[in-house]
């Protein structure tokens, strides 16, 4: 990883486009400080492959953090290490501490299940169950006791509306999950996910299936639920990053040339205008300048 | 115009000329000839059935007693082993389905690469193998000896016969249900066993339920297990717990191998019974299928 010719580094870089017209974004700091999530040297493991090397990060309520980077650097391995996801996948490992308000996730006794209910998660492919709509969105709050028809009534409707999937399905509220488009299904999966009412939501690349007008609902989206909840949002789109995030996390590869390895490791953290702006790192002002990929 | 070499390319969209369109031709009469010599079989085997049994075929057929062997055609009918195929057959699927979706959901969901799962499905593959008799003569050893003759045995033999069918197809339909789905839910906060309640089952229904009812059918036919645990009687039996029964295979058995005329009519009626009930259970399967797939569809 050189550093690119001397001259240029001292140079005014020129501001990508996107950041000229949306200014606001990331502007006004809605969040409150506080910190939900604090990772602590996370290494992750699959067997006895290294995928990522010692993050340390600190996530806060109510703002949305972007994770972006070239692919294969373990920006999906670390969210769903927030949520415990990986421990679906065989023989994952996961070294290091993330505490979780100030509890930690993987300190042993800890039920998965309590931290997934906390923590929901939204998948690059929309996967709505094969079941009706209003079945699909009133899944999670039915897994956790609510039985009353009015109720989950009520959660229905209102997680649709905060989707904003409300106007388009609320005659056909009985129809197939399967029967919706890509940009609709999206939204269903983000009804769905809120219908619990989890306090973090973690998006995996959530518009990358997607056209532009039904990221541009999805982006607005997650600004209106902001003050709600926090969001994790992990993009490959930086443009998408300068237009909704707060904060934003640089991953990057390191190759082992002895093993031809690949490991992912956390480059820069910071406030977006500043990663996007005035990038410490070279590797960061390489790829958010898009000399790098 | 002027330059060289700017003559427009000819496009040629015609279907493939030459030895080509002739293997193209070879190949489809193949396959359309293969499809007749398949169905030839089978055409045969129904037009024959139909023919010779559907004159026997009436309400009192089904329902009368079995008469004497030297009977003439249209005195009595095949009423117990009609009974028979019903409860022994019903009580058997009772036995071997939600074990052997039980089992599936095992294999899946639970026991991944462990050494048990491993042997487990091993086992069922080895199992579909076995010669039917074997599963009659395994029940007989173990139960009728100590119990006696009872449809409930032959329940059991059918059970035996009807696990590894069910536990293959319901593995191979939960296999399908895409990881995604299972990941949507585990997201959502619910345990495993909810996940594979409320999600995996209910995608994998359709196709769970459309595999039972194929072993429904294979067992409905069966006579070998029958042989040496219901010890065919001619009389009705509605107590399947105890007691010597009969069942429509034993009794196109018995009577198959009678000299008389009204025996033999009679077996042809009771194989045109035992056809149209398989066949009933089928269109059963595919509108429970459709009706299970409503929210798969669009």
């Amino acid at each position: 990883m050189d550093s690119p010719e001397p001259n240029l580094v001292k140079t005014e870089l020129p501001k990508p486009a996107a950041l000229q017209e949306t200014q606001r974004a990331g502007a006004a700091f809605s969040g409150t400080g506080t910190t939900v999530f604090d990772a602590k040297n996370v290494s992750i493991f699959y067997g006895s492959f290294k995928a990522v090397t010692d993050v340390s990060l600190a996530i806060y309520e109510n703002e949305i953090t972007a994770f972006i980077g070239p692919s294969g650097c373990g920006k999906t391995t670390v969210l769903r290490t927030l949520n415990r996801m990986n421990d679906l996948v065989a023989n994952a490992r996961v070294d290091g501490e993330v505490h979780y308000r100030g509890a930690s996730l993987y300190a042993p006794g800890v039920s998965p299940t309590a931290v997934r209910r906390r923590i929901g998660m939204v998948f690059q492919k929309p996967n709505p169950f094969p079941k009706s709509i209003y079945d699909n969105v009133a899944y999670g709050p039915r897994i956790n006791g609510e039985r009353k028809k009015s109720k989950l009534d009520e959660i229905v409707e209102r997680s649709l509306h905060q989707a904003a999937l409300w106007d388009e399905v609320k005659n056909r509220l009985n129809a197939s999950g399967l029967g919706l488009s890509g940009g609709q299904a999206q939204r269903l999966c983000i009804a769905r996910t809120l219908a619990v009412e989890p306090d973090v939501v973690l998006m995996d690349e959530p518009c990358s299936a997607l056209d532009p007008i039904a990221t541009g609902r999805i982006e607005d989206l997650m600004r209106e639920i902001k003050s709600q909840y926090t969001i994790v949002i992990v993009t490959h789109n930086m443009q998408q990053a300068t237009r909704v995030s707060d904060r934003t996390a640089f991953y990057s590869v390191l190759r082992d040339e002895k093993s031809d390895t690949r490991t992912g490791v956390l480059v820069e953290y910071g406030q977006t205008q500043q990663i996007f702006e005035d990038p410490h790192d070279s590797r960061t002002q390489a790829y958010v300048t898009g000399r790098m990929g | 115009m002027t330059a060289v070499g700017t003559e427009p390319r000819q496009v040629d969209l015609r279907e493939p000329a030459g030895w080509r369109r002739t293997k193209n031709r070879i190949m489809t009469w193949l396959m359309v000839l293969s499809f007749i010599l398949v169905i030839i079989p089978l055409g045969f085997v129904l037009v024959t059935v139909i023919a010779k049994g559907a004159s026997a075929i009436s309400w009192s057929f089904l329902t009368s007693q079995i008469p004497s062997i030297v009977a003439p055609p249209g005195v009595g009918g095949i009423g117990p082993a009609v009974l028979g195929t019903i409860e022994i057959v019903a009580l058997a699927t009772i036995i071997a389905v939600p074990l052997g979706v039980l089992g599936a959901v095992y294999l899946n969901e639970y026991g991944g690469k462990n050494p048990l799962a491993a042997f487990i499905g091993f086992m069922s593959d080895v199992m579909t193998g076995v010669p039917s008799i074997i599963m009659g003569l395994f029940i007989f050893s173990i139960w009728v000896l100590h119990f006696g003759f009872s449809g409930l045995a032959g329940a059991f033999a059918l059970a035996c016969l009807m696990l590894p069918i069910v536990i293959r197809s319901s593995y191979e339909m939960l296999r399908l249900v895409p990881n995604a789905l299972r990941e949507g839910s585990y997201a959502l906060g619910a345990t495993k066993a909810r996940v594979t309640l409320t999600v995996v089952l209910p995608a994998a229904i359709g196709g769970i339920v459309s595999g039972a009812l194929l072993a429904v059918a294979r067992a409905a036919g069966e006579t070998a297990p029958l042989l040496f645990t219901i010890l065919t009687v001619t009389a009705a039996n509605p107590n399947v717990f105890s007691g010597a029964n009969t069942s429509l295979p034993s009794q196109i058995f018995s009577n198959a191998n009678q000299p008389y005329v009204g025996a033999q009519d009679r077996g042809w009626g009771a194989a045109l019974t035992l056809i149209a009930i398989c066949f009933i259970l089928m269109i059963v399967a595919r509108l429970v299928t459709a009706r299970f797939a409503r929210y798969a569809r669009y």
